[in-house]
């Protein structure tokens, strides 16, 4: 579904991705890990087509179409769902509103009909139970005056109305405490299926608790330096990040590098 | 040949159920003095007492003028204005002057009613093309007005209510707004060219809304327009004015004055779309828009409201008020308004409570984008014997961009301990975050922008007529077209 080869990125003339190569097959759910400024947030957001990151070398083959090639509300409408780490408000736009605009510019985009109110409004009131959201909040405007916990579920809901064919969710467990944590993992499980892949981004294990991944990579100053099955979460778990460090350090450009990659990973969501 | 003979006692024959004044065509010289204001009211045949009372405003006026009077509290800039340098009266120009066919019409300004949805005939008649499809809508609206008559509602030019009901007229003129108001409307007083003029009597709700089908009369609004409304005890009426589509003009300076009278009982709806020229990029031209509005809730549990989309003119100055007058008397207050480019905005509302148990919304929704400069300034005043009034002000901004400004007057002045009075303020920014997460979901970058900008607006248009509303928003889309990304 997804391949990722040689990806390099970067902002402000500074380099964050290395040289990515990721495949990732329907059906699979890939876990991303690395410390703060390692380059996974970059990476979700090159993937769903922030401009704010330069691709300087490197392809991207989505569905065997060139991903890079299209516009973000092109990626989106082919099945690129990101669960942003930091879900931006909106004052103003009607939730409901504009959700309903999301999933018919999808619809509209496959040749189906539109939903009109009625039928949208009923498989929303579905949909949300599996991540126990009130109807309240879908009243408010986009993400306003929204808790840390309910833009994540928010999101998570987003995902299941606009059904995807590969999530990236950045980060969806920052934040969040421990009975959101189950909520949204039921919202995500829920989801998984065999034409679908989903990309968690995260830097800690425990929401692989939950969510249990089929391949686990550890980034690190923009290159996945380590891949293997969900026991490799808990390895990080266990011993940290350090070790990747230690192992991939090599002196002050990468210092550096790691440096940016912070800022920009912060940026890039905020 | 005869048939332009013939397309020519039709366009003299427009004037007679128009809102033009029908007089032949003439030259004024630039400037101002009594010998013009005399010079005018005699043009429209006017009685003595309304001359009169044009040379009372221009006296004022004069004084206003040698003491430097012109109002510069508002936040707005222009060079010094030679009022000397006007021409103060200039007969309507003849459809015949006019382009002789859309082809010949600027291919920018049709492109524009291309994408406000402005039916063909009505682009025709903006764009002042001399052609048979204008007359259609004339006689529409001529059709309309008898049927407004047989329920009593007197609508028609001011001109011709000056004629026609000089009692009304005489009554209530200046009434809401006095001569001596301010330094606008003082001129405004002396120079008036026409404007229009609505009555409606008791116990009358009028069934449509007014002017949707006059409105192509106002390509040919003037400079210095008028317009009084009164609708008697137990009367509604609704009324629009002006238009979505860019208009033509070429005097800068618009100082109009619109009073209305809402009776006891009686409902005034008032909704203005103001897209006059506002000037190119560089701020270049552009119409400046002084004007004065304020509506008089005169009787027992009246109601005035007032809605505007402001989204043209280089210079907006404008304040539409209420004067809650009568006990359990309701103002109201909603406006958009837009400034793209060099555009300045000074627009907000005055509630003088007055009556007991007085109520006032206020709800103010600014844009700026581009270098655009837009300040809400209002007056809440609660009188000493306005017991128990109440009101409620919400003024947000929008910014776009980092060029443009949004600021924020608001004055409270409350005599009575019993009022109860609320303000919130916003101001937030259309981010590319906001747009970035629009498109992620699949909404193009310019329907994203769109989204954004009628959500911030919902409240206000949604108290528009439906049909303006659409327009509205198809409105502050092409204003803002681009501001983004």
């Amino acid at each position: 579904m997804l391949e990722v080869r040689n990806l390099h990125a970067r902002v402000e003339g500074k380099e964050i991705l290395r040289g990515i190569d990721l495949i990732v097959k329907a059906g699979e759910v890939h876990a991303i890990m690395g410390p703060n400024g390692s380059g996974k947030s970059t990476l979700a957001q090159v993937l769903a087509g922030r401009d704010t990151y330069e691709v300087t070398d490197g392809e991207v083959l989505y569905k065997g179409e060139d991903l890079l090639e299209m516009a973000p509300e092109l990626r989106a409408v082919e099945g690129v769902f990101l669960g942003f780490q930091y879900p931006v408000e909106i004052p103003g736009l009607n939730s409901l509103y504009f959700l309903r605009a999301a999933v018919n510019a999808a619809r509209a985009h496959r040749g189906e009909e539109e939903l009109d109110a009625v039928d949208f409004m009923a498989l929303a009131k579905e949909r949300m139970k599996a991540v126990e959201m009130g109807e309240d909040l879908l009243r408010r405007p986009v993400n306003a005056g929204f808790s840390g916990g309910e833009k994540k579920r928010a999101e998570i809901f987003q995902m299941t109305m606009l059904e995807p064919t590969l999530a990236i969710l950045d980060e969806t467990d920052s934040g969040l405490d421990i009975d959101a944590l189950k909520v949204v993992s039921h919202g995500i499980n829920l989801f998984r299926g065999p034409d679908r892949a989903i990309i968690l981004v995260t830097h800690y294990q425990r929401l692989l608790n939950y969510v249990v991944p089929d391949v686990v990579h550890v980034i690190h100053n923009g290159r996945l330096v380590k891949s293997g099955g969900k026991e490799l979460a808990r390895e990080l778990e266990d011993t940290g990040y350090s070790w990747v460090e230690d192992a991939a350090g090599k002196g002050t450009d990468d210092t550096m590098g790691q440096r940016t990659g912070y800022a920009a990973d912060r940026e890039g969501g905020a | 040949m005869a048939k332009t003979e013939l397309d020519s006692e039709l366009v003299g024959s427009e004037y007679k159920y128009g809102f033009v004044t029908d007089i032949e065509a003439e030259h004024v010289p630039p400037g101002l003095s009594e010998d013009v204001v005399r010079l005018i009211s005699a043009k429209k045949d006017e009685p003595e007492w309304l001359l009169d009372w044009r040379l009372r405003a221009y006296r004022y006026w004069t004084k206003l003028e040698k003491s430097e009077a012109e109002p510069k509290w508002a936040n707005v800039h222009y060079p010094p204005i030679d009022y000397q340098d006007i021409i103060y009266y200039s007969a309507p120009k003849s459809r015949k002057d006019g382009p002789k066919s859309l082809d010949e019409v600027d291919p920018e300004l049709l492109a524009t009613y291309d994408k406000l949805g402005v039916p063909l005939h009505e682009r025709e008649a903006l764009a002042g093309v001399a052609v048979d499809s204008v007359f259609d809508s004339v006689s529409v609206a001529t059709t309309f007005k008898d049927k407004l008559a047989e329920m009593g509602i007197i609508f028609c030019s001011f001109s011709e209510a000056v004629r026609e009901h000089p009692e009304l007229v005489r009554q209530y003129l200046g009434s809401v707004v006095p001569y001596s108001d301010n330094f606008f409307a003082s001129l405004n007083s002396a120079v008036f060219s026409d404007g229009s003029f609505c009555y409606v009597p008791k116990g009358v709700r009028c069934p449509m809304e007014l002017s949707t089908y006059f409105r192509i009369n106002a390509a040919q609004t003037g400079q210095f327009e008028r317009t009084l409304i009164v609708a008697d005890a137990g009367s509604y009426v609704s009324y629009l004015e002006g238009c979505t589509a860019p208009m033509r003009d070429e005097n800068q300076l618009h100082a109009a004055v619109v009073e209305l009278v809402a009776l006891e009982d009686a409902q005034i709806k008032y909704s203005t779309v103001q897209n006059w020229y506002p000037g190119d990029k560089d701020g270049k031209g552009g119409i400046y828009n002084f004007v004065t509005k304020r509506g008089k809730c005169a009787g027992r549990n009246s109601k005035i409201s007032w809605t505007q989309v402001e989204t043209g003119s280089a210079i907006t100055w404008k304040y539409p008020s209420c004067i809650l007058q009568g006990d359990d008397s309701v103002g109201e207050f909603y406006s958009v308004a837009v400034t793209n480019n060099r555009q300045q905005a000074d627009t907000g509302t005055k509630m003088l409570h007055v009556g007991r148990n007085t109520r006032s919304t206020i709800i103010s929704k600014g844009i700026s984008a581009g270098h655009g400069q837009n300040s809400y300034r209002g007056l809440v005043k609660v009188l000493k014997g306005a017991d128990n009034a109440r009101n409620y002000s919400q003024c947000d901004s929008l910014l776009m961009g980092s060029e443009c400004g949004a600021h924020t007057f608001p004055y409270l002045e409350v005599k009575n301990n019993s009022a109860h009075i609320e303000h919130e303020a916003s101001t937030s920014k259309i981010g590319e975050d906001q747009i970035f997460y629009c498109r992620q979901r699949g909404i193009k970058e310019e329907d994203a922008v769109s989204m954004i900008v009628n959500g911030f607006c919902r409240e206000v248009f949604r108290e528009l007529p439906m049909e303006f509303a659409v327009e509205a928003q198809r409105l502050l889309d092409v204003s803002l077209e681009g501001s983004v990304g």
